[in-house]
């Protein structure tokens, strides 16, 4: 029985039921599952796509409550479990934020942007390349200090950044006290306090994802510095990279990337870079 | 952390706090290391071992994360004395 299907709602797709239908099955295997990536990539970045219609998405380290709060926030019934690992592709769903059609795309859990994993690397495409309209990292509170990590990692991306505390509930229970307003000030980014499971802060969430995409509130994200040796061959090659680097990727961070020497990535980078100029290069 | 001994966090004994000293391993490996939170100056405690002895749950950053030997090979940890704090 798929309810979704009746109301005409276009499913997520739940890997505990129907996971033996043909069509789920091909989704999970790996080649199409890369080339359903790049289309949705390029429906993505497609100009003809409604520019009304902004792209949020949810991102953070496993098992911190991506799905739970894709569900609270879309009215869905994705698949969720209290076990890392349970979303391995993207869910799409859509919700209102006052009037406003968002669509949320729910990723894959990653402790980090340089992954050689599968989801690691949808979860990795769609935050470097599809340029959603907004990201709500969402972290645990109760282990903050690791989740940082991944925060910082975004942030050299996009400034369009929400910090979600999640599982409030459960710093409560170990009589962890997060002093938010800190958080906000160090990060240059909003922080929302919220316990997705019993629908706290929610509403504070859904409006501070609307006046970031309205552009009523401006980010001042924390930037990183590395050492000298490194910030030097950032600068020489962030002017190299300038007029190649263009498409809303910020030449800092490619420099970075080519820096680290992940080939796949870098390969991304390039692949990005071509599709973009074939398709004319005139959107936005 | 300068002249103390340094050995393989995978010949720590169970229930004993080590200090991540260094990373000797490169590449991704090094990357994955450093993302899951083993970064020098941090406290690690081996917990549990499974029954053939090959990955070892560690207790790190308030987390418990498994590592096989060849990965635990490549962390090298000093002891660390009681009274260190947990960061």
């Amino acid at each position: 029985m798929n309810f979704s299907n009746l109301f005409g709602i276009p499913s997520a797709p739940r890997r505990h039921r129907g996971q033996f239908s043909r069509r789920n099955r091909e989704r999970f295997s790996l080649p199409h599952l890369s080339s359903s990536l790049r289309a949705n990539r390029k429906s993505f970045l497609s100009p003809t796509l409604n520019s009304k219609e902004y792209i949020i998405a949810l991102a953070g380290n496993p098992n911190t409550g991506k799905s739970t709060l894709f569900n609270a926030l879309t009215g869905l019934r994705q698949h969720t479990g209290n076990w890392p690992g349970k979303t391995v592709v993207q869910y799409r769903g859509s919700c209102n934020l006052k009037g406003k059609k968002v669509t949320l795309v729910d990723l894959p859990g990653i402790y980090s942007l340089l992954t050689n994993t599968i989801e690691g690397e949808i979860a990795r495409d769609f935050i470097c390349f599809a340029r959603p309209d907004a990201i709500v990292i969402v972290v645990d509170s109760t282990c903050l200090e690791r989740n940082l990590n991944l925060v910082l990692q975004i942030l050299e991306i996009t400034p369009k950044v929400i910090l979600c505390a999640n599982l409030m509930d459960e710093a409560k229970k170990k009589n962890l006290h997060i002093k938010i307003s800190e958080l906000e000030k160090k990060l240059g980014i909003p922080v929302i306090p919220t316990a997705a499971r019993s629908g706290k802060g929610l509403n504070k969430l859904k409006s501070a994802m609307d006046d970031l995409i309205c552009g009523r509130i401006t980010t001042q994200p924390y930037r990183l510095h590395y050492s000298a040796e490194i910030e030097k061959a950032i600068s020489e090659m962030e002017i190299e990279l300038a007029p190649i680097v263009t498409n809303g990727l910020s030449p800092r961070w490619v420099a970075l990337q080519l820096l680290t020497g992940d080939s796949t990535f870098i390969n991304g980078i390039e692949k990005y870079l071509a599709g973009k100029q074939i398709d004319g290069g005139d959107s936005e | 952390m300068t002249d103390k001994k340094c050995f393989r966090l995978s010949s720590l004994p169970l229930r004993k706090q080590g200090i991540v000293a260094s990373i000797k391993a490169e590449g991704f490996l090094r990357g994955r290391l450093l993302d899951l939170g083993f970064v020098p100056g941090t406290v690690v405690e081996p917990i549990r071992r499974s029954p053939l002895g090959d990955p070892t749950a560690y207790r790190i950053r308030e987390t418990v994360i498994a590592l096989r030997s060849e990965e635990g090979d490549k962390i090298l940890v000093t002891l660390n004395k009681k009274g260190a704090m947990m960061p």
